[in-house]
């Protein structure tokens, strides 16, 4: 008679204590990294503890190092504090990777063609602005057909990454230089013009502090002011928002200008801040990247630093394990690959209690 | 004459790949799954194939090539049904979001493929000198004499056989959506899971057998781009995603319809290749070309927002996952 029950027995968690939580993310991490750790010696017979101690190494073995390992975490976080607001509304913004190289156009345009007239503290807030105003723009588009027409979001903006990337092939091909090259080539490198200084001899703390700066402000945006409040009510659910007398219309439009906006200062870090040319791979796949780190962190902007960290942790651990045993870098995507599908099946186990068939559950349901 | 017969025949070469990738996911969407994994599942499906190609010619004593072609054929399918099911099982048993989840597949396909395509390379000793020829040729096979009967035959008969299963597979499919009692099922899936559960049809396993055998079909896209389009090699360059976004855009292009998908896919490559063949193009402009593709599949989708025909609509229910107990 009770064959009736299911074997297993799904049941959404009212609430979960949160260090249960981060428990069982911890544990699905260990999990994760030890899959890997099979996948690399099925693949090389390498002790994967060496190979994490090389993937150490590679990260924060030197001083140098540990600060390119900032210095791309930085820009990680930062294309994912953009993302947050539009994922709270539930606009699936998938378009940073065109957003982020939008901003880097324009900071290079910015440096290319007024590189010699003005003075680089004007370059900087000029690039700065126009990057803004660029990634903001790329961002609008799909933001005002659907808040008009409804118009699919997610395959709006992912169509819009690839005109940004063929756009800046374009301007590659454009600005090359020397010519034939097809790459643009350092900015500027003599005069330096347009270049974010260093601070106190290190080259990408202005970075690092400018970043921190941008999600403290964006935490604070999403939690305390009246537009944070309304962007989580449009997500909640759209009807609830026009009852209150939202408009729905205003705020998609204005919170995925904010979101391109932050993406495209991000490009502008990226450019003037780090990598000093445009090429169309100045994005580097960080923009899918980021829909990950937005995700998984469910918003909370200083929860992105830790998993912007980790992601960026494996991909220097990879590329120092692939020189250093003759794999290729493609082994940190693979890694990172693992662990991200078993991130995120553990959200499944902190929203929902899965119990088994039992003879105390039956006995339960007997009584009804 | 020539050059337009060059031109239609380098578009069907290339319409080829991304139709199979597009056709999958077709599969994959109609019960309401939005897999962005795409472009790694393609990557997958070719690794596979060529891997089990590459071993199976330097194992055996003296390679056969429709062994060879069957072997890879197979591999190809199941590595990208597999990866399709990893993806189905954190999106319908876990519940896991459907975007990040494909987002991360094609992370994860990339990177396995590009890692094993790496190693390939270096064991064959360099990039360009893996060798399956004997497959690769059997991928390639024609019949010399139709393909010889003028411009007509050139058009019609000059591909490998993987050319015409893809139109067969997408005829295939728009029959069964629109004529079968189990593709009809499957598209209320797609469109209201709710109610298709009260009706009595299975959505999860609707849900999983859609979203493997798709996968399957968009890996074919894979093996195609590797054993034809290239001819037997593994380049690291990002081809393959670049293709497999195109193939999402040309689900949205062909309106979620496999057989307006077959000559829209011959479309993108036309578009694709135009600048090869207009004279007195610098290199940036032809960067604007290749954009083509991509501007007008967001015309269609804004197109398709703005008419609200029934018939052109996404399936309704895409994206969302499905809850029994949440309606």
């Amino acid at each position: 008679m009770n064959n009736h029950e299911p074997l297993i027995h799904i049941a959404r968690r009212s609430s979960i204590a949160w260090w249960k939580a981060w428990l069982i993310r911890l544990a699905s991490a260990v999990l994760a990294l030890l899959v890997c750790a099979l996948f690399i010696y099925g693949l090389t017979n390498l002790n994967p503890v060496k190979v994490y101690a090389a993937m150490w190494e590679g990260a924060f073995g030197t001083s140098r190092r540990m600060w390119i390992t900032m210095r791309d975490t930085a820009i990680l976080l930062c294309i994912g504090v953009g993302l947050a607001p539009a994922f709270m509304m539930r606009f699936w913004n998938v378009g940073a990777e065109g957003q982020v190289l939008m901003g880097g156009c324009a900071t290079a345009a910015v440096m290319i063609y007024l590189g010699r007239s003005l003075p680089t503290p004007a370059l900087i807030a000029l690039s700065c602005v126009v990057s803004v105003v660029a990634g903001a723009l790329w961002g609008i588009v799909p933001a005002v057909f659907k808040a008009r027409w409804n118009t699919n979001e997610t395959l709006f903006t992912l169509m819009m990454n690839y005109i940004a990337i063929q756009l800046t092939c374009f301007l590659v091909a454009k600005w090359e230089s020397p010519p034939g090259s097809n790459s643009v080539g350092i900015i500027n490198q003599r005069t330096q013009a347009g270049w974010l200084p260093s601070l106190m001899g290190k080259q990408y703390l202005i970075n690092v502090i400018l970043v921190l700066a941008i999600t403290a402000l964006m935490y604070f945006y999403l939690k305390y002011t009246k537009q944070g409040y309304e962007i989580s009510v449009v997500g909640e659910s759209e009807n609830t928002a026009r009852y209150a007398g939202i408009s729905v219309r205003r705020v998609i439009v204005r919170t995925m200008a904010l979101s391109g906006a932050v993406c495209g200062l991000s490009g502008f870090i990226a450019v003037a801040g780090s990598s000093h040319t445009i090429s169309a791979s100045t994005a580097g796949g960080r923009g899918f990247t980021a829909i990950i780190v937005a995700w998984m962190a469910k918003f909370n902007t200083f929860v992105m630093i830790l998993i912007a960290l980790l992601l960026v942790f494996l991909e220097k651990g990879a590329v120092q394990i692939a020189s250093q045993f003759g794999l290729n870098d493609y082994a940190s995507n693979a890694v990172e690959g693992i662990i991200l599908f078993f991130l995120l099946g553990s959200e499944f186990f902190i929203q929902y209690s899965v119990r088994f068939r039992s003879h105390g559950h039956r006995k339960e349901a007997e009584e009804e | 004459m020539t050059q337009i017969i060059s031109l239609l025949t380098s578009a069907i070469v290339f319409g080829t790949v991304i139709l199979y990738g597009a056709v999958g996911e077709i599969f994959t969407e109609k019960s309401g799954n939005l897999n962005l994994g795409v472009p790694g599942i393609m990557y997958l499906g070719g690794i596979a194939g060529l891997a089990t190609a590459f071993f199976y010619e330097m194992y055996a004593a003296e390679p056969v090539g429709w062994i060879g072609l069957l072997l890879s054929f197979i591999a190809a399918f199941a590595a990208s049904a597999l990866a399709g099911l990893i993806y189905a099982f954190l999106t319908i048993s876990l519940r896991a979001n459907q975007n990040v989840t494909g987002l991360t597949l094609t992370i994860f396909g990339a990177g396995v493929a590009n890692l094993f395509g790496g190693s390939l390379n270096a064991m064959a000793g360099g990039v360009g000198q893996i060798s399956v020829a004997t497959t690769s040729r059997a991928y390639r096979a024609y019949i010399p004499a139709l393909s010889g009967l003028g411009h007509v035959g050139q058009l019609l008969f000059s591909f490998g056989f993987m050319a015409y299963l893809a139109v067969a597979v997408a005829l295939f499919a728009s029959w069964f959506f629109n004529r079968s009692r189990v593709g009809l099922n499957l598209r209320a899936v797609g469109e209201d899971p709710a109610t298709a559960d009260a009706a009595g049809i299975n959505v999860t396993r609707y849900k999983y057998l859609a979203t493997c055998l798709g996968a399957g079909v968009s890996g074919l896209g894979g093996l195609y781009y590797v054993m034809d389009y290239i001819k037997g090699t593994w380049s690291t360059d990002g081809t393959i995603e670049a293709l497999g976004w195109l193939a999402v855009a040309l689900v949205i292009f062909a309106t979620w319809k496999p057989a307006r998908a077959i000559w829209s896919a011959y479309l993108f490559g036309v578009l694709y290749w135009a600048y090869n063949y207009i004279t007195g193009l610098s290199r940036a402009s032809i960067e604007l070309f290749k954009m083509l593709p991509y501007v007008v599949t967001i015309l269609v989708l804004v197109a398709v927002s703005l008419r609200r025909s029934r018939e052109a609509q996404p399936p309704k229910s895409l994206g969302l996952s499905y809850f029994r107990e949440e309606r």
